[in-house]
Order: C-alpha cells, then sequence, then structure tokens
C-alpha cells in the first residue's frame, strides 16, 4: 500500500490502541511551529509498517507509530515532535 | 478520559442485511454483540485474514445514527482493492465480519451542539454525514442543515431516495446535488465539480459561523477546505475527512 496523507482522523484506531482512550479531540502543540491544535486535525500518513502524525501547519513529524504485528505485538511510539498534550 | 479502560477490541459483527445501493456501492448492515454505542460520524476499522495470516485493514465510517441499533457500512466495489471487493461481493447475511470501534471523536456530530450545519461529500463519502443528518431527525434537532453532495451521475448518488424524503418534509434540511460525469436530461442542478463559486453560493454566510464537515476523494476534500477559508469561514470549523487515493 502507498503512503497516503489523511486527517488525523484515520491514525484514531492505532492512537487507542496505544493509548486505550480517544485522543483525536486532545490538542497537540508543535515543538518546531508552536501550533497548537486538536490531533484529529493534523496531518497523519499511514503505510502497512507505521504511522506519522505531522503537524498540519509546518509537517513536522509530531508522533511517529511503528507496530510489530507479530507475537509478542510491539510498539515504538516517538512523541518528540509534541511540545504538550492537552487531554480533557 | 475519566472512566474505566476500555481497550479497542476486535469482535466479530454479523451481517444481518446487505442491500444494493448504487451500481459500485453496497449497505452492509450489521449486528455486534458488544456494540458500545457511537456518534454520529465516527468509524470502524474491518480486518479481513488470508487463509496464510495475512491480514489488511481498512476504515468505513458508520452511515446509520447512534438511535438504530445496526451499524450500516457503505461499501464502494474498487476492482483493484485488496478488502472492497470481498465485501462488496462474497458477505452474505449470516457471515461474520471481524471489526473495531466505535474510533474517532474528533469527525463527529452531536445533536446538541448545533449548528448550522454545512455538510459537503464526494461519492461514498456521504456515509459519515448521512449518519449526521439521520441522527438529527431520529433527535428532532431543528438545526438548519445544508447539505451539498457530488456524485458522477445520477444513478450513483447514494442514498438518493432517502434524502429526498427527508428533504422534502423538512424546511430546514436542503439538499444540492451536483453531477460531474453525466446528467439525466431534465437536469437543472450543478453539473460540475464543487469550486468555490458554487461555495459562495451554497454554503451557509460565514457570519452564520456553520460548522462544516467535508467527507470524500482527497482532491475534493482539499478543494473544499481552501474555498471555505477562503470565502471567510473560520478553519477550526471545518472537519474534513479524506478517503485518500483509496486502497480499497
Amino acid at each position: 500500500m502507498d503512503e497516503q496523507r489523511l486527517d488525523g482522523n484515520a491514525a484514531a484506531g492505532i492512537l487507542e490502541e496505544i493509548f486505550t482512550f480517544e485522543i483525536t479531540t486532545a490538542r497537540a502543540a508543535c515543538v518546531h511551529c508552536g501550533a497548537a491544535g486538536e490531533v484529529g486535525a493534523q496531518m497523519a500518513y499511514v503505510t502497512e509498517i507505521g504511522t506519522v502524525l505531522r503537524c498540519s501547519s509546518c509537517d513536522n513529524a509530531l508522533i511517529r507509530i511503528v507496530r510489530q504485528q507479530s507475537t509478542p505485538q510491539r510498539y515504538w511510539l516517538d512523541l518528540k515532535g509534541i511540545e504538550y498534550l492537552q487531554l480533557q | 478520559m475519566a472512566g474505566t479502560v476500555r481497550r479497542l477490541t476486535w469482535q466479530v459483527g454479523e451481517i444481518v442485511e446487505t442491500s444494493p445501493q448504487t451500481p459500485r456501492t453496497k449497505s452492509l448492515f450489521l449486528e455486534v454483540p458488544e456494540w458500545r454505542g457511537h456518534r454520529a460520524g465516527q468509524h470502524v476499522d474491518v480486518r479481513l485474514t488470508a487463509e496464510d495470516g495475512y491480514q489488511a485493514e481498512r476504515s468505513y465510517s458508520i452511515a446509520s445514527a447512534p438511535e438504530n441499533g445496526r451499524v450500516e457500512l457503505v461499501v464502494e466495489r474498487l476492482d483493484d482493492g485488496e478488502v472492497s471487493p470481498y465485501l462488496a461481493d462474497e458477505l452474505r447475511d449470516g457471515d461474520g465480519l471481524e471489526l473495531r470501534g466505535p474510533i474517532g471523536g474528533w469527525f463527529a456530530w452531536d445533536a446538541e451542539e448545533g449548528g448550522p450545519l454545512l455538510l459537503v461529500a464526494g461519492g461514498s463519502g456521504i456515509a459519515p454525514l448521512m449518519a449526521m443528518v439521520r441522527h438529527r431527525k431520529a433527535t428532532g434537532s431543528d438545526t438548519p442543515v445544508r447539505l451539498l453532495y457530488s456524485s458522477r451521475s445520477y444513478e450513483e448518488i447514494i442514498f438518493r431516495q432517502e434524502l429526498e424524503t427527508l428533504a422534502a418534509d423538512d424546511e430546514t434540511l436542503e439538499v444540492i446535488h451536483t453531477l460531474t460525469r453525466s446528467q439525466p436530461e431534465s437536469w437543472r442542478g450543478y453539473d460540475r465539480r464543487i469550486d468555490e463559486k458554487m461555495l459562495r453560493k451554497v454554503a451557509h454566510a460565514p457570519e452564520e459561523h456553520p460548522l462544516a464537515f467535508v467527507c470524500g476523494p482527497t482532491p475534493l476534500v482539499e478543494t473544499v477546505a481552501t474555498a471555505l477559508v477562503h470565502l471567510g469561514h473560520d478553519p477550526a470549523r471545518i472537519k474534513t475527512e479524506r478517503f485518500g487515493p483509496t486502497g480499497g
């Protein structure tokens, strides 16, 4: 499957696998440009091997996720593009 | 985020009905035993597993209202797709389908949020917006709604009859169609792709602060979102759901 540029909503499933709660309405601030917005309003790049959530203002990688499907299931989660997450 | 942790788990829904919508699309109605209820606009992930263990996942928006006990998905058959031909052609009543959800709280609308609502759909992008229109009806909401819906031809308008019926006895629900490839002879509606000029005419004035939900193929979604911002609408009130180039 080719890489697809989608809405943050498209990453909602894998994000909920990790965080166990709905996170697309949380606000994330970008470490690079400072823009803050809901996770669902950012851009998601989804492939078979992983998902990258990019800032809709500056394209900086906010969240990078790699998932190992085989047992044991593992995730690698890189959050260093996020300054803070504001949860409700 | 308070409350108990509810892991997003895969479960098996049972197909209780399938119904053709258009020559290329079909509605699947599912009963999901552990369904925790959904909000209009949310989606599910569907997973198919081949005999050799290979798995393919796709997301499908839920078209049914939260008030309806069954989960309705609209499946568009893409000939070179990995998942959609199976969903569209092979599934029969009584079959099980592995899914998880509901997923996503951002592209969702609850009647109490009000509006006015501006809904813009392309093709099977109507599905989550139909859930909103049905939810509004089921709750007796009088939030004004304008739905601008782009289809290739008259025959390819999904939910055509139901939308017609809903709009016929509801002055606050306006449905505007555009047919981009072919039009019936007597067609008086729009006959081109959605553009800024069309949105200027169809959308509420920016001063009315409509809440916009746009769903469809990526080029349509990006055109509409850009045009709405250009027309003066608040970007924070525009929510988009791109299908992407569709992996099928």
